[in-house]
């Protein structure tokens, strides 16, 4: 960056020193960068649309099977996006589909950083040999091929469904949280106003939960976001390759799974290519909006 | 120096100690048992009775793992259900097509990330250094096995550019037709793989050029008179470049995870592509060797660049 501009941004700062709200920053942050803001606008009616749709669908009826209809191209018979290879609504299934995906998405993200969060604190705010013996748990957990431990779970639970699905998943993506909020826990347990509430007295987990989580709170924000993008990603890879959802679940990645027919990828492409469009464009919508909200929580890499 | 290492490789130890009591587990809790491979019809109940006792199956678990970690160490890893063969020799002939495919994705991902880290961290806020950004973006957010499917579909069936499936072709004869047919097999995979694997380095090299920028040894060269070109070709890339050596090893992680996908999607016969059947066939015995190779070549790919790193950084040597 080039001394001249660097002066420019500065002037610019400080013309309007009274707005500082993080509302006002985010704002700011989006009106300057047009792509980003468009992503968000598109995403926010993409989740309207998927919402509010999957609420006129029943998911046993859309997945009825009904062979009479099978493959059938788009706009014939009333099937706007076509039909699969079980004569199912591709329209209704992608809107499902969507909304189970997000929601399975979401609900891992919820709880890996609860999980991440809880051991990063502890393990950032006491420090030393507390700390040392939780990195090296977290350093092990790195290590572990974890998509195929995954996998062998799935196959391997008698009674599987969608909420043991998303506790095998949160179980092993919450490490990378965890490693973040150590680490600005560490920095952050040294400064004075932690000190000055150890001196009066305050408890450990009065401190730790009350005082120093929110001074993380925009970390944690950016943080899921991000992770929401990946999560989903993840969810519809494992359904894409068939240890994901249970079947009678319908979910992005079943969709795109159809295209391991060499048929199905070549000659009805109305199946699986809408579903994988909509996931490239949730996937990197949302990712491209962590990164504005990431850029706004961080003072130096502000645009506006 | 060799304490470091030495240090980091007792370290390893009680990881791999770990990981196999893990995966024993988990052995364990798969139905089935290490005969599955060899009952045919004809074998009686009292027969296979016999042979469980004989086994140890009903011994406590701790002598089990023992046994089991014995037989490990002489390369006893069990019969495979679906192909009725050892799983060493099973998984011995799917490995080195993975190998070959994770060695072209490494080269082609770094002959990629090492120019767009340059540029964008030498150019930094330019409109070259903003697409690369979003480049970066985009490639990390990506779920790969889609962009696996979109190549698959748009150069392999649409072009009819690639292969679609296999790694080598039935017609192939002599070295260097079957060197061809095999590297010809993999450009598709290799390439799309690279193409969404280079965040990591690009992010690194960007930041790391920029901050050497601002160092006063780069200060002192323009100082000097040293032309533009050379206090970055000569001072700065020098410094930037080497602790991207380290990635290598931990690039070893992404690439086995991967190599499930791209070879699903490319019906490409290595280890990735044996897991995911072996899953759909219930082969446990070949599934618990595999999780326990991917694992331990994980660890050892973190303790190769944590090895690189001390040697290229004295700073995070242990003395």
């Amino acid at each position: 960056m080039s001394l001249l501009k660097m002066k420019s941004r500065k002037e610019k700062k400080f013309e309007n020193v009274e707005a500082t709200s993080s509302w006002k920053v985010m704002a700011r942050e989006f009106a300057q960068d047009k792509v980003a803001l468009g992503s968000l606008i598109l995403l926010l009616i993409l989740f309207l649309v998927i919402f509010v749709g999957s609420l006129f669908l029943n998911t046993s009826k859309v997945m009825t099977v009904s062979i009479m209809d099978q493959y059938n191209a788009p706009g014939t018979n009333g099937f706007i996006l076509g039909a699969d290879q079980g004569g199912r609504d591709v329209l209704k299934e992608l809107i499902l589909g969507a909304r189970n995906s997000l929601i399975i998405g979401a609900s891992v993200t919820v709880l890996m950083e609860v999980i991440g969060i809880i051991f990063g604190l502890v393990a950032g705010y006491y420090g030393g040999l507390v700390d040392n013996l939780m990195m090296r748990f977290l350093d092990f957990m790195l290590t572990l091929p974890t998509l195929m431990i995954i996998i062998v779970i799935v196959t391997i639970v008698p009674k599987y469904n969608m909420w043991i699905f998303i506790l095998v998943m949160a179980a092993f993506y919450w490490v990378g949280t965890a490693r973040l909020i150590r680490s600005k826990a560490l920095s952050e347990a040294k400064k004075d106003y932690i000190s000055a509430s150890k001196t009066s007295g305050s408890s450990d987990l009065w401190i730790m939960f009350r005082e120093l989580l929110p001074n993380l709170s925009s970390i944690i924000i950016v943080d899921s976001i991000l992770s929401l993008a990946g999560n989903i990603g993840i969810e519809v890879g494992l359904t894409f390759l068939g240890f994901g959802l249970p079947d009678d679940v319908p979910s992005l990645g079943t969709l795109i799974g159809y295209a391991t027919d060499p048929d199905t990828l070549t000659g009805r492409p109305w199946v699986w290519v809408p579903a994988s469009l909509l996931i490239l464009v949730i996937c990197v919508g949302i990712s491209y909006v962590g990164n504005v909200l990431r850029r706004s929580a961080d003072a130096r890499q502000r645009l506006g | 120096m060799w304490k470091t290492i030495l240090r980091r490789v007792l370290i390893m130890i009680p990881e791999i100690v770990i990981l196999s009591v893990l995966i024993f587990v988990l052995a364990k809790l798969m139905p089935g048992d290490p005969f599955s491979g060899m009952i045919t019809p004809q074998t009686s109940p009292s027969q296979i009775h016999a042979l469980k006792v004989e086994a140890g199956l009903y011994d406590s678990w701790y002598v089990q793992y023992w046994h089991w970690i014995v037989r490990l160490f002489h390369g006893d890893f069990g019969m495979s259900y679906q192909f009725h063969s050892p799983v060493v020799n099973l998984i011995a002939s799917r490995a080195v097509n993975t190998l070959w495919l994770s060695l072209l994705t490494v080269i082609l991902s770094y002959a990629l990330a090492i120019p767009l880290g340059l540029i964008a961290g030498r150019y930094e806020d330019s409109k070259r250094d903003k697409a690369i950004q979003i480049y970066n973006y985009v490639s990390y957010a990506i779920p790969a096995f889609v962009v696996y499917l979109l190549g698959l579909w748009f150069f392999g069936y649409i072009l009819g550019w690639f292969p679609t499936s296999g790694s080598v072709s039935l017609g192939a004869s002599g070295f260097f037709g079957v060197a061809l047919s095999r590297l010809y097999h993999m450009i598709l995979p290799a390439v799309l793989m690279a193409l969404i694997s280079t965040t990591g380095v690009v992010q690194y090299l960007r930041s790391e050029i920029i901050d050497a920028k601002r160092q006063d040894y780069v200060k002192t060269a323009r100082a000097k008179g040293v032309p533009e070109s050379k206090v970055f070709s000569r001072h700065i890339f020098r410094n930037s470049l080497l602790p991207i050596a380290a990635f290598a090893g931990y690039s070893i992680t992404g690439l086995l995870a991967g190599s499930i996908f791209v070879e699903t999607v490319f019906a490409y016969p290595g280890m990735g592509l044996l897991f995911v059947n072996s899953i759909i066939n219930r082969d446990y015995s070949v599934i618990t060797v595999l999780v326990l190779l991917f694992g331990i070549l994980n660890l050892v790919g973190t303790l190769l660049s944590d090895i690189i790193l001390s040697i290229v950084d004295p700073r995070i040597r242990i003395e």
